[in-house]
Formats: structure tokens, C-alpha cells, sequence
């Protein structure tokens, strides 16, 4: 506890840290994922193909990526871009399938009242398709969140600070209280931000709670 | 008026949903499809928002192909009720009556003016304005599918098998509101069912439908229960037994109709004029 309460700035400037290089590969993970999820769920082609690409992501090992992206985008082995396209790339694979799954539970029904209604296949989309499928994509999102942030851990492997930083400097230095700040830290992180995701969804989408009354 | 010409729907799986088919739809009436499933009375409602495509023959509005409409436009010219109500879920009551006005690009205000007034006509409280469509009873959904698709005053109105789900009692009342709707707005309904009952209580003119969307029988009510053309017909509308399946009676008072079932239904009187409706 001492280690801690000595070292409260170090553990907030690397949470801060941590949730930066979190972001962006959520935000990218999610907006590529819809088109790639349409995809999917749209032709039986595109499906087997899509998915099949998405399952093979994720199951290359982060350390393999950490080795291949700098020769395939002209980066640096330690620069952050390379924790961001690795993290990046996990959300697209985690989130599309999710995606696919998403638009594939909107009532056909529904989808054919729209249609029947005038509504062109565009607007269709946007309009009806994805915010129905929301609440699904909502559940991949919340997936998608907490695994990029337990997993962006392994950054600091390639040296980039973040709450990774606990667990190998704690190792390193014998310090229990330090690697069970950096675990305890992670979930915390992890919680607020599904939390966050869950009450934007509650207000994005007020429709899905509502049962009759 | 919407008019049929040899009009043929086959599916990629070589399945003939319909097979040349001619029907003449007057204006200002209800004219309904009825049939068992597979008689392809859906199809025929579908192909005339452009839903489904014939794979040949002509359809026509008032003398205009609908083929050479924007499909998209050519719907949201045409009201469109569906089982069930059809609402998106995620919109409240007035945004759906107001689809169709808000994807022609109607202002918010006015459009929600003109559903709040279609509420009214549909017999609905204004108060459910803001309500989502799983907080309304079947019923209600049902008056708001009808609403929406009055917002942008069709001429025509397309009904597909609207009150299939709802319990015998709201679907009663619905009929009801129908004709009386029909009456007042003039609207050219095409109605699809199942149901011989509803078919006559409904239509003006009714279409008998067999398998393949051929045509087992057309006309008014009277003129089908009166003379039906065939023995699917007389077999298909119950003619000779149950509710249909009169006959008379003779008691101390006079004489009475009893149905098959042995109930007695009304009492004959002798001044019956033919009036031929």
C-alpha cells in the first residue's frame, strides 16, 4: 500500500497514458468494422472471405505483429504506431464478426417494412439497419474495449509506457504492491470505460429498454 | 385504377409464383385477395409497389407503367400496411406516421402536425405521440401502421394481411375502422387475407385466388356467394356448410334460417327485396 500512495502520480500519468493508446484503436477498430461487417453480413461471398481474414487476425500472436508491422508500414520497431495498428487490428478482428452478427438480428420484418415504406438502400442502412443492430454492436464494442485495454499491457514489452510499465518494472524490482497496482489499475480502466459505453448506449438508444408499459 | 396485364412471376428456382395473370383494380374501392398460402396473393400485392419485380407482363396506375418509376419513389406514393403493424422499433409513434412526409423532406413541425391529426383519424389518443411501438398493444400498433401509411395521402393503399395477428375481438373493431376509413378517404384499397370472412366484410369486389395466383373467381361478395364458379370456390367460401350453409326452418311464428350448425340465425321475411348489392 505504501509503494502505492508513494507513487500515485506515476500510476495516474501512465492510466493516462494507457487510455490514449487505448482510444484510437477502439474508435478505428469500431468504423472499420461496420463497413467490413456489411460486408459479411450482405453477400455470401464476401462472408466466408471476410470472416475467414478476421478469425485468421486474431489469431496471429501479438508479439508476431509487433515484429511484422514495422517492415510492412516503414515504422519503428518502439514507435507507438506499432502498438496502435497491432491493437487496431485485434479490434477489427473482434468486431466485425460482431458486426455481421449485429445486422443479421434485425427483424426481417422490419427491414422490409422500411423498404416498403420508401426508404432508399442507403438511408435504409444507416437509418434502420445499424441502429437496430445496435444493441449487438454494442455488446462487440464493450468486448472489443475491455480486450484492447487488458491486451495494450503488452506495449511496454516494445517499450512503451503504459500500465504494462507495473507489471515488468514490479517484477523486475520484487515489488508485489506495484504489479497488483498495474492488474487493479488495468480492470479499473477497463470497468470505466465499459460503464461509459453502456450509458452512452442507454442514451443513444432509449428505445431498447423500453417494454410496455 | 391498377391494372394487370399477363402479368408472370417466376423465381430463379424455376417456381411459378404467378402465371399470366389479368386483373382490373377500380378506383375508390376495396378489392381483396384472398387465398390460402401459396396462392401468391402477396406477390401480387408486392409487385405493385415494385416490392417484387414481374419477370414479365405490364402493371399500370392510372395507364402509367409503374416500371418506369423510381421504385423508391413509386412506394412512397403508395400507402403500405403490414402484419403486425410493421413500426420501427426504435422510432416513437409520431416519427413513424411521419416517415414517409419526413423522407420527402417535410419540415419536423408540420409533419408532426399532420400525425398528431392522423392519429385523430385513426382513433387514437395524441397522448401515445411519444410512446415507442412496444409500449402500444397490437391494436394500436396496427392503427399506427394504418396512420403511417395515410401520412402522405395516397391514392392507393396497400394492405397485406394486416390483421392476421391481433385477437379476434381488435380485429373486429379494425375491420370496422377500415370500412369506415375507406368510406371517408376514398382510398383505392388492395387487401390481402386469408380470411373468406374478412374478404367479404371488407371488399367490393373479392378475388378468389388459387395456387399459382390463378383466378378461381372474381366479384362482389353476392355475386360469389350466389352463384360460385366452380366447386373450389363453393368449397373454398364454406358455401355448403357451417355459418354459410342456411336453410329454412318452419315454426308456429314463421320461418327461421338455421346454419349448419343448428343455430338459428334470422327469421325470413317475405317483402325481401333484390337489391343486388
Amino acid at each position: 500500500m505504501t509503494w502505492v500512495l508513494d507513487n500515485l502520480d506515476l500510476i495516474g500519468r501512465l492510466t493516462v497514458e494507457h487510455l490514449r493508446q487505448c482510444v484510437l484503436p477502439i474508435v478505428l477498430g469500431f468504423l472499420v468494422s461496420i463497413p467490413a461487417g456489411w460486408l459479411a453480413f450482405r453477400f455470401r461471398l464476401t462472408r466466408g472471405l471476410v470472416l475467414t481474414v478476421v478469425g485468421l487476425l486474431y489469431t496471429i500472436p501479438s508479439l508476431a505483429l509487433f515484429a511484422l508491422l514495422p517492415p510492412l508500414l516503414g515504422i519503428s520497431f518502439l514507435s507507438e504506431v506499432n502498438l496502435v495498428v497491432a491493437l487496431t487490428i485485434y479490434a477489427v478482428a473482434i468486431m466485425t464478426r460482431f458486426v455481421a452478427d449485429a445486422l443479421a438480428s434485425v427483424d426481417p420484418t422490419v427491414r422490409q417494412a422500411a423498404l416498403a415504406v420508401g426508404y432508399g438502400p442507403w438511408r435504409r442502412f444507416w437509418q434502420v439497419d445499424l441502429p437496430l443492430a445496435g444493441p449487438v454492436v454494442l455488446a462487440g464494442l464493450r468486448v472489443t474495449a475491455v480486450s484492447t485495454i487488458s491486451l495494450a499491457t503488452v506495449g511496454i514489452l516494445i517499450g512503451i509506457d503504459n500500465l504494462g510499465y507495473l507489471f515488468t518494472n514490479g517484477y523486475q524490482r520484487q515489488i508485489v504492491a506495484e504489479i497488483l497496482a498495474g492488474v487493479v489499475a488495468v480492470v479499473l480502466v477497463a470497468l470505466v470505460v465499459d460503464l461509459l459505453l453502456v450509458l452512452t448506449g442507454r442514451a443513444l438508444m432509449p428505445w431498447s429498454r423500453k417494454v410496455r408499459a | 385504377m391498377i391494372e394487370f396485364r399477363s402479368v408472370t412471376k417466376t423465381y430463379p428456382d424455376g417456381t411459378a409464383a404467378v402465371a399470366d395473370f389479368d386483373l382490373v383494380i377500380p378506383p375508390h374501392r376495396t378489392t381483396v385477395l384472398v387465398g390460402s398460402s401459396g396462392s401468391g396473393k402477396t406477390t401480387l400485392l408486392r409487385m405493385i409497389n415494385r416490392m417484387v419485380e414481374p419477370t414479365s407482363g405490364v402493371i399500370e396506375i392510372d395507364g402509367a407503367s409503374i416500371l418506369d418509376r423510381d421504385p423508391v419513389k413509386l412506394r412512397r406514393s403508395i400507402g403500405y400496411v403490414l402484419q403486425n403493424g410493421g413500426l420501427l422499433p426504435h422510432h416513437k409513434v409520431v416519427d413513424n406516421v411521419t416517415t414517409v412526409l419526413r423522407l420527402e423532406g417535410t419540415p419536423r413541425g408540420p409533419a408532426r402536425e399532420r400525425a398528431l391529426e392522423l392519429l385523430d383519424t385513426v382513433g387514437l389518443d395524441r397522448g401515445l405521440a411519444d410512446r415507442y411501438p412496444s409500449q402500444l398493444s397490437g391494436g394500436q400498433q396496427q392503427r399506427v401502421g394504418v396512420a403511417r401509411a395515410l401520412a402522405a395521402d395516397p391514392n392507393i393503399l396497400l394492405m397485406d394481411e394486416p390483421f392476421g395477428a391481433v385477437d379476434p375481438i381488435v380485429r373486429a373493431e379494425l375491420q370496422t375502422e377500415t370500412i369506415r376509413l375507406q368510406r371517408e378517404l376514398e382510398k383505392t384499397v388492395v387487401f390481402v387475407t386469408h380470411d373468406v370472412d374478412e374478404a367479404f366484410l371488407l371488399g367490393d369486389q373479392v378475388v378468389i385466388l388459387e395456387k399459382g395466383a390463378q383466378v378461381a373467381q372474381i366479384g362482389s361478395p353476392s355475386e360469389i356467394l350466389e352463384n360460385p364458379a366452380s366447386e373450389f370456390v363453393a368449397s373454398f367460401i364454406g358455401a355448403d356448410r357451417g355459418a354459410r350453409a342456411l336453410r329454412t326452418k318452419h315454426t308456429d311464428h314463421g320461418t327461421v334460417l338455421v346454419d349448419g350448425r343448428g343455430r338459428t340465425q334470422g327469421v325470413l321475411v317475405d317483402d325481401l327485396v333484390e337489391d343486388g348489392a
